[in-house]
């Protein structure tokens, strides 16, 4: 008897700690969250950018048909949940994808949500409807979608040429809101109406952007926030200063690098600071249709003598991953196992010896100590992509490489690199999704449009389409792995590092998460609240 | 008079028609467009999109055409519309000009109201420790660039009084709205005011060794009646010249001065769409700097002619 009562206590105390937990973690509803931001993007319109510039500020006004869970730091295929459809379901051999769409949902003008607005979305992307966009960088995701069709109001089907288990994943992407049908694209990047959290106030060019709270989203007890501002602040210094002083919640999201992290915490030691890789790569750009990096050798050589660590130290003071294409492990889902990216060459911890073997090739295509190759080495006039170029320069020396900087203003950098005005090139590549579908196609396809190097490889686009109809993850993750292998051997874009940045924030401030496979994915803010 | 001040009118006109042409073709040589720079940001060169984006924006036209539109919309009072934000470019301009024109004329307020007072100072106690002590600030002052003082005054700011004055739109207070402009336009006024004391204080030194200076004295006068009836009066011109200049150059500051303090004005809004190649915002502006410069200079040769009778007469 007396175990019983025991029991009895015990359990109602852990009903008493569950529900003083479950208050605790409960969000204060109000307040206006004030961000900095890093520039002033070019438009409102998520759909006609490439920049998170864009994402940040206006991914609360809008819902995806899925999304990756807001409060969980690895995005994966488990963490994908429904937001403006309620289930989907593969059928037809998974060549349909279905979705059942949620019921009752507005557009911040009070028209109804209904298939229409999916259809109509997803066909202006696939370049289908009479209405385009002015710029439609993510056209190439939907490639292998034959069309979007609707059964009724509330289910739509995207039917695929094959199997794509991948499409969930672009689908769940922040740069994948559904639009509504009854507004055009020049009013989007203007003025946007969605069905989020939070609705479009103001876009002031270079000075703000203002969003406030949707009280009539579909998702009831959210938003918490009464508002977002943003302030752009484009100089660095001032901004975090700003942010130390209390004018703003919140840094723009993975914008503090390392060093200036430290500066935060030292002047302010209550703030909140996490640390995460963001799954950009810096990589090296090769012009191989011309000499001299047309001769393999020098290509061969130019990998071998980097010294990544270096990079990885100088740069980030250590904080910094080693990898290929995908992004490296733990955060990445896809990256090759240790020893089996130490197996490439270059990859190897002995520097030395790689470099050894790198002035012998350089030897073997004519040059050496007193005979030195000349190159440009072009980069975009922006410190991400100017300081590592100069440590590149260094590098490069070597192995009887003398490199000279080319800093091209942004306006210039896509007309050169299009018309392969440019020897090496240092490039900074960003995955919106940690999927080798997205990263493979569009860096590295014969005829994509962002494949800048034009590698071209008929054995593995074969491969690209094996691992990307492949529904077994385990069986997908081997060929990944085999082709991201492929990809550093064949120096089509040799990966040099990639970065990791922080992200402050008061310790008022409740509920952000910072992603940590991608920087494009994690701002919906409905969960965020401020404890004040 | 008449005919100095129409002479001065044509001349005006004349040069701010020529401005209009440089502004015009050196925007063209700068090698890029708005839609380079939106294809960047996309990562991507799609022939097709591109060619079918300069038409809609015009720029596919040839360069005399172009000119000839914009011209014609400027004299018209059609500015077109931002390449960028695709808003009307005189409402995305003219909000900003307030703000911009406040903190100039603050920053020349300052520049003037502290520079001359200490350049008299300086010259009639020449050769003291004040004159030393003047003369250091001055150096200070052409020595220190604006972003670096303005960088300091904000990190100084948060590390002695955990605030910072950068730009608020709204302020509550009369401190707050203090805070917003006069900060800043001491920052960008500090070089003007050092310039302005230097010139000042030589220009002083050199009326007060006149023979007319010492008569005042011989006759009696005071101090401050030969320091600043006679002498300053005729040592003004050459200060006057140089804040007109300063003026102009002030632009170069405050593009600078408004990236630190994050303030929303004009100069810093240029440089973004000279960034952008935003053509319709950066020649306008510029054609807009360009007239105040101008009618700034215009307004110090009719302040020459008001202090020093003989140019009306001799030009």
């Amino acid at each position: 008897m007396r175990s019983v009562w025991a029991l009895a206590a015990v359990a109602a105390l852990s009903v008493l700690t569950v529900s003083t937990t479950t208050l605790a973690d409960e969000g204060k509803q109000g307040g206006i969250l004030r961000i900095y931001h890093r520039d002033s993007p070019g438009n409102a319109s998520i759909h006609e950018g490439a920049t998170y510039s864009l994402n940040v500020p206006f991914m609360p006004v809008f819902n995806n048909l899925v999304i990756y869970k807001q409060d969980v730091a690895q995005n994966s295929m488990d963490t994908i949940v429904p937001e403006l459809a309620e289930s989907w379901a593969w059928v037809n051999d998974n060549k349909t994808l279905t979705f059942k769409l949620r019921q009752g949902v507005k557009w911040h003008d009070g028209k109804p949500f209904t298939s229409a607005d999916v259809k109509c979305t997803f066909d202006m992307l696939m370049g289908k409807s009479q209405q385009k966009f002015r710029q439609n960088p993510r056209k190439a995701w939907y490639n292998e979608v034959n069309d979007v069709t609707t059964n009724g109001d509330f289910e739509v089907s995207f039917n695929l040429k094959r199997p794509q288990p991948s499409l969930l994943a672009l689908l769940a992407s922040g740069y994948t809101p559904v639009y509504p049908c009854h507004v055009s694209p020049a009013e989007m990047r203007t003025h946007p109406i969605g069905t989020g959290p939070f609705k479009f106030v103001e876009f002031k060019a270079n000075e703000s952007i203002k969003l406030t709270r949707n009280p009539d989203y579909w998702r009831k007890g959210r938003p918490y926030l009464d508002g977002i501002e943003f302030t752009i602040i484009p100089n660095r210094s001032t901004a975090i200063l700003a942010f130390v002083a209390g004018k703003f919640d919140m840094t723009f999201p993975t914008e503090v690098s390392i060093p200036l992290l430290k500066d935060v915490k030292s002047q302010d030691p209550t703030a909140v600071c996490v640390v995460e890789p963001n799954n950009v790569s810096t990589n090296i750009i090769v012009n191989s249709t011309a000499a001299p990096f047309d001769n393999a050798d020098i290509r061969r050589a130019m990998a071998l003598a980097l010294d990544r660590k270096a990079f990885i130290n100088i740069m980030f003071e250590g904080q910094g991953d080693i990898g290929g294409t995908m992004e490296p492990a733990p955060a990445g889902l896809w990256a090759m196992p240790k020893e089996m990216l130490e197996s490439i060459p270059g990859y190897g911890p002995d520097v030395k010896a790689n470099r050894e073997e790198a002035k012998k090739l350089m030897q073997k295509a004519g040059y050496g100590p007193d005979k030195h190759l000349a190159v440009k080495v072009s980069t975009r006039n922006i410190p991400v992509y100017r300081d590592p170029a100069v440590i590149l320069i260094d590098q490069l020396k070597s192995i009887y490489i003398d490199g000279e900087l080319d800093v091209v203003e942004t306006a210039n950098w896509f007309p050169k690199i299009a018309r392969k005005d440019y020897m090496l090139g240092l490039n900074l590549t960003g995955n919106a999704v940690d999927d080798p579908d997205q990263s493979f196609y569009e860096n590295y396809s014969c005829g994509s449009e962002r494949n800048y190097t034009n590698y071209c490889n008929k054995e593995i686009e074969k491969l690209f389409d094996a691992q990307s109809q492949e529904t077994d993850v385990n069986k997908r993750k081997k060929l990944v792995w085999e082709i991201d292998k492929k990809l550093q051997e064949d120096v089509a874009r040799p990966i040099i590092f990639h970065a990791r940045t922080g992200t402050c924030w008061k310790p008022y401030v409740k509920g952000v998460t910072v992603m940590s496979n991608s920087s494009y994915n994690g701002y919906r803010y409905e969960d965020v609240w401020m404890d004040k | 008079m008449f005919a100095y001040l129409v002479r001065r009118l044509f001349l005006m006109l004349v040069t701010l028609f020529g401005i209009s042409i440089v502004i015009f073709f050196l925007l063209r040589i700068v090698p890029g467009n708005i839609v380079d720079i939106l294809f960047a940001a996309a990562g991507y060169v799609d022939p097709a999109d591109k060619a079918n984006l300069e038409k809609e924006l015009g720029i596919d036209q040839p360069l005399v055409v172009q000119y000839v539109h914009w011209i014609g919309g400027f004299l018209r009072g059609d500015f077109g519309y931002s390449y960028v934000s695709e808003k009307p470019a005189l409402q995305e301009i003219l909000p900003r000009i307030p703000i911009t024109a406040r903190l100039a004329g603050l920053a020349l307020l300052f520049s003037a109201s502290i520079g001359i007072p200490l350049g008299v100072i300086s010259a009639v106690k020449q050769g003291t420790k004040l004159d030393y002590a003047l003369r250091v600030v001055s150096l200070s002052g052409l020595s220190l660039p604006s972003f670096w003082l303005g960088l300091l005054i904000l990190t100084a700011s948060v590390a002695m009084f955990g605030q910072m004055p950068i730009f608020n739109p709204n302020p509550q207070t009369w401190l707050e709205a203090f805070a917003t402009y006069a900060v800043p336009a001491a920052a960008v006024g500090f070089r003007s005011a050092a310039l302005t004391m230097r010139i000042t204080r030589s220009s002083m030194l050199e009326v007060l060794r006149q023979d007319y200076i010492r008569t005042a004295r011989a006759k009696g006068a005071s101090d401050a009646a030969v320091n600043y009836h006679h002498a300053l009066k005729n040592a003004i011109l050459p200060v006057i010249t140089v804040i007109g200049i300063e003026a102009a150059f002030l632009i170069g500051g405050l593009i600078v001065t408004e990236t630190v303090f994050n303030i929303p004005g004009v100069a810093r809004f240029l440089v973004e769409a000279i960034r952008w190649r935003d053509y319709p915002i950066v020649q306008n502006l510029v054609m807009f700097i360009a007239v105040v410069v101008v009618f700034a200079n215009f307004t110090v040769d009719m302040l020459y002619a008001v202090f020093d009778p003989r140019i009306r007469f001799t030009e």
